[in-house]
């Protein structure tokens, strides 16, 4: 028996067994071990670093030594929003898909909480959190955090449900068939199945966080200047004093971390998600990472694996599956629970509805003035916002199909724009606005630019792998029949990539009014830069303590964008489904 | 001899907001025994699957109740095991770990579990196999994995549901032949097979009993033994009869059903009355399909058997059995005692011209089909000469399942764009009288 268990685990013969067995173990080893002991390092540093006194105005190093720190504390800070994220994730959608009654409130629900303006949180969540820990580093940081979080967690929840519900019906009558444990369940079945959605939303998810959190390290409330250590608060302090090597140093950091990202964590999880594909046969094109084979390799992981994960997972399933057995019958929920749970939902019921008249009354002490304001600014920002989609979609739609036409480009611009894409905006804007003032544009057209620089990857991402998936045979019978350059556009490639395109406006836009927040209102060397707009109104209202007009411009922002994708993408996305599906 | 399970007066139906109620499988009473294996055969819509599900206990009958060795289930999962269509293994775990899954469910131990898993891929072939990932094996392996996988739990009953159907031919064959050895050499830990098909032969070559379902709403037609030795000999005499047997009672829909070639004591027919129904379902066949058979009917003399038909068209029963059906209700062809004759209506369409047929298939489908006549009649009807599918959607829906409704309004748009009947605008979901355009004029001077 033990010679077969061993030979199912062998590893992959390979050139490399011809170095010595002990030295080359040790080589691998080596830099895992240092890694781990880095990191463990790094968390107690953090957490030495919270529980110390409350500095809300840190001073920000200019010095480049400062960097790694810096960087070390945002990246900490983006890890444990994303853990809470996939924690809440993994709650939340679990509930609504199995649950039919909460699925009804909880999924529109996703949809609204997706279309709120994150940023518009951060004077309320940073105030809460302040008083809650009053002595305490932590308290600004778990704000810090809860915003991340609230900004990331969203898509992950949908696409984490959406898999749960897609999952196929012979799948799950074979897993209630041969009695699978819920642990059992969820290992072998539905986590593995969403696994792909999950990991691709978690990329997204991720790469928006960096957005908030450069934009939230540094800010002022009111009188109070609330500064966290990190890469975004050292790159509006380098902009905001001028210095150009510091700018320079900061933005090198930043590109480092995101890059080395990339390579370390997610391109090792895609290449290992691979085998929770659902196909029928292995496809030929296959990501690769060389880190994941590194790891494969390493003798120190595999041991963990056989010495302590291994057998961990399998006395956990055992406990399960014995639990399972004893449990005689599966006893029908009790009164007590179902009474307990109504008593829940109706307090939650009562809640909801006493807020909403609170809210009410409270906004109810708008005067006209503030009104006039906030339609002046909603229109504003929704000029900028299609200014901002129109320049993106004329300079990335000829851009994107020319790329996607070109499979041999395709391969060098992709992971350059990945790159320039996944480089957030907001770290970007100090170092923007600092030109601007330079060549003297006003914050008013300036604004625009910095929307596009937002939003403008998404569209691009979107074209490129449209025109990639128009088919060869469409292409050369357009050819053939002698299409002008204008009927080509017409009949072939704007048909073909409209489903794409749709997808990456709809993501582009919801971003680009976030992103007005911090746009169109800035804290710059000392003063105040700002413009007429719905988010210059929400940054003006929490930096002057005016919740009411900060309520006011929040809800308004959010009924334009749900009433917008409602109202104009929602039919698009039909039309993209029925009429310019391309079916194999 | 005790039934291993017993589905007494067991249906299944959908009530709709409005009251009606769908029948998908009328009240139902099926008993399995012990050692033997038993096919249940009928064409789509016939509720197989929906009856395989509600004896293993995946879903709930909407009235009656079923029996497993005398006790009622009570949403408890018997001892069984499916092997699906689909294979349904999980692509992320390897064979071992797929075949071993069900073990752990149970809380078995490691060493016991490889030792049982291993066994069972070694008895279906698949030695050396242990560490391949689903996606590496071509579908008859996967197959292979899908059996062990259910044997290794040794439930008393194994279910099949249509395990061949998403084969090749030369494998399906494979696999039908090493399933027959295992089972007949009891190198099953098993008592029964229940195997749910729609190839009629595959039923005559492995079944000891098979039994028929009807559809509209789901019934047993027959249910009858098969007492062929095995190996069975599909050219043999005896075997092309039970082939020709079934086909006839699946093509004869309402008559009473003669019993089977050898009259036996266990065999029963039942010819449940069919309900009325105001409008006909209309079978899922496309014109040309209808085209094709008549075609072939008046090359072969105007009447052919339907075994060889299929044969010919190189179509399964389930794929000829609609399309022989809208012939017969086009009055096309006639069916009688599992032959096809073609009728003078059908002779004309099948030497007609393109333009023609569309002109003689509108007449047939205007004469025959009440729904065709009403779509004419209110188009004609109203001063714009358009109606929404909304409008048929809402008539039929009292008549069919959400999913049949949808099948009958494709046939309908199908037909009735063919024939130019009407026009259909798929942006604003209208329906709009055809104009019978200088074609209609020409074919008409003719």
């Amino acid at each position: 028996m033990t010679k077969r268990v061993r030979a199912i685990s062998r590893r992959p013969a390979t050139a490399w067994g011809f170095v010595p067995h002990g030295a080359w173990s040790l080589l691998t080893d080596i830099p895992i071990f240092a890694a781990g002991l880095a990191f463990f390092y790094s968390i107690i540093l953090l957490a030495r670093y919270w529980a110390g006194p409350f500095t809300p105005e840190a001073q920000i190093s200019h010095s480049p030594s400062a960097l790694p720190q810096y960087a070390l504390y945002s990246f900490l800070r983006i890890f444990i929003a994303y853990v809470l994220s996939l924690a809440f994730t993994l709650v939340y959608g679990y509930i609504a898909a199995y649950n039919p009654k909460a699925e009804r409130v909880m999924i529109p629900l996703l949809d609204i909480l997706q279309s709120i303006p994150v940023l518009s949180f951060l004077p309320g969540v940073m105030l809460a959190m302040v008083s809650l820990f009053p002595h305490h580093q932590l308290g600004v940081e778990a704000g810090a955090i809860l915003l991340i979080f609230t900004g990331q967690v969203w898509n992950m929840a949908f696409s984490f449900y959406s898999s749960l519900k897609s999952i196929p019906k012979e799948m799950r009558e074979a897993a209630r068939l041969y009695r699978f444990t819920a642990w059992q369940r969820f290992t072998r079945l539905e986590l593995p199945y969403a696994a792909i959605g999950l990991i691709w939303n978690s990329m997204m998810s991720v790469a928006g966080g960096w957005f908030f959190l450069m934009a939230c390290e540094m800010f002022v409330l009111g009188n109070r200047d609330f500064r966290l250590p990190g890469l975004g608060s050292y790159l509006q302090t380098a902009a905001s004093t001028g210095d150009t090597r510091s700018i320079l140093w900061g933005l090198g950091a930043m590109i480092a971390v995101i890059v080395l990202l990339d390579q370390l964590v997610w391109r090792p999880i895609i290449a290992w998600a691979q085998k929770f594909k659902i196909e029928q046969v292995e496809s030929a094109d296959v990501p690769r990472s060389p880190i994941l084979n590194f790891l494969r390799r390493s003798r120190l992981v595999n041991t963990l694996q056989h010495r302590i994960t291994r057998p961990l997972g399998e006395q956990i399933a055992l406990h399960f599956a014995v639990a399972q057995q004893k449990e005689t019958h599966a006893a029908p929920p009790s009164a007590a629970r179902t009474w307990l749970l109504r008593t829940i939902g109706v307090l939650i019921a009562i809640g909801v509805v006493y807020g909403v008249f609170d809210a009410i009354r409270f906004l109810s002490g708008l005067r006209g003035a503030d009104l006039r304001v906030l339609a002046l600014g909603a229109s504003a920002t929704f000029l900028r916002v299609v200014c901002a989609l129109v320049i993106a979609s004329a300079w990335t739609i000829p851009v994107g199909v020319w790329i996607g036409f070109n499979p041999k480009l395709a391969r060098i611009a992709q992971p350059l724009a990945q790159i320039a894409a996944s480089v957030p905006a907001t770290a970007l804007f100090p170092v923007i606005l600092l030109l601007l003032i330079r060549v003297g544009g006003g914050l008013g057209i300036g604004s625009i630019v910095l929307l596009l620089l937002g939003t403008q990857w998404y569209v691009l991402f979107n074209v490129i792998a449209g025109a990639m998936a128009i088919p060869t045979d469409l292409k050369e019978a357009s050819r053939v029949f002698r299409f002008s350059r204008v009927e080509r556009w017409r009949r072939l490639i704007l048909p073909g990539i409209f489903p794409y395109l749709v997808t990456g406006l709809v993501t582009a836009g919801g971003g680009a009014w976030n992103a007005s927040i911090v746009a169109e209102y800035f804290h710059f060397a000392g003063h105040t830069i700002s413009t007429v707009g719905l988010g210059a109104t929400i940054s003006l209202a929490s930096d002057t303590g005016n919740f009411r007009l900060l309520l006011a411009a929040t809800v308004v922002m959010s009924a334009i964008v749900v009433t917008i994708n409602r109202t104009i993408w929602r039919p698009m996305y039909r039309l993209a489904e029925t009429r310019f599906r391309l079916e194999t | 001899m005790e039934p291993i399970i017993e589905a007494i007066n067991v249906e299944k139906f959908f009530q709709q907001p409005e009251g009606n109620r769908i029948q998908v499988i009328a009240p139902t009473s099926l008993s399995i025994y012990p050692g033997a294996i038993v096919a249940l055969l009928g064409p789509s819509g016939s509720g197989k699957s929906t009856m395989l599900r509600m004896l293993t206990g995946l879903a709930t009958p909407s009235a009656g109740e079923v029996l497993w060795h005398g006790k009622q289930l009570d949403g408890e999962i018997p001892h069984v095991a499916i092997v699906f269509q689909s294979f349904a293994l999980f692509p992320w775990l390897t064979v071992l770990d797929n075949v071993e899954a069900p073990l752990v469910a149970r809380g078995m131990g490691a060493v016991e579990r490889h030792k049982r898993a291993l066994r069972m891929l070694d008895t279906v072939g698949l030695d050396g196999f242990e560490t391949a990932y689903p996606k590496e094996l071509s579908g008859g392996m996967k197959q292979r994995v899908g059996f062990a996988r259910a044997m290794v739990v040794e439930p008393e009953v194994l279910f099949m549901d249509e395990p061949f159907s998403a084969l090749d031919v030369l494998t399906a064959e494979t696999l039908r032949g090493e399933l027959l050895e295992l089972w007949l050499n009891r190198k099953m830990p098993i008592s029964t097979i229940f195997i749910v098909t729609h190839n009629i032969e595959e039923a005559v070559l492995l079944a000891d009993r098979v039994v028929v379902l009807g559809r509209n709403p789901g019934r047993i037609r027959a249910d009858f033994q098969i007492p062929l030795a095995h190996p069975r000999e599909r050219k043999a005499p005896e075997f092309v009869e039970f082939v020709d047997y079934i086909y006839t009672v699946m093509t004869q829909l309402d008559a009473e059903v003669a019993p089977p070639p050898q009259p036996l004591e266990q065999a029963t027919v039942a010819a449940a009355p069919r309900p009325e129904r105001k409008y006909t379902m209309l079978p899922h066949a496309r014109p040309g399909g209808i085209a094709g058979l008549l075609e072939l009917l008046a090359d072969r003399g105007g009447r052919d058997d339907l075994y060889h038909l299929a044969e010919q068209l190189r179509l399964e029963v389930d794929d000829l059995l609609p399309i022989t059906e809208a012939a017969v209700l086009l009055g096309f062809a006639t069916l009688d005692k599992g032959d096809a004759h073609i009728t003078a209506d059908g002779m004309k369409y099948a030497e007609a011209g393109i333009l023609q047929r569309k002109e003689l298939f509108r007449d047939a489908a205007l004469a025959h089909i009440a729904l065709f006549q009403q779509v004419d009649q209110t188009l004609r009807a109203k001063t714009n000469h358009t109606i929404p599918l909304e409008f048929f959607r809402d008539v039929l829906d009292e008549y069919f399942s959400e999913e049949e409704l949808e099948r009958q309004l494709e046939t309908v748009l199908d037909w009735g764009r063919y024939a130019e009947i009407f026009d259909y605008d798929s942006h604003t979901g209208r329906m709009v009288l055809s104009e019978p355009g200088t074609d209609h004029a020409e074919v008409a001077a003719q």
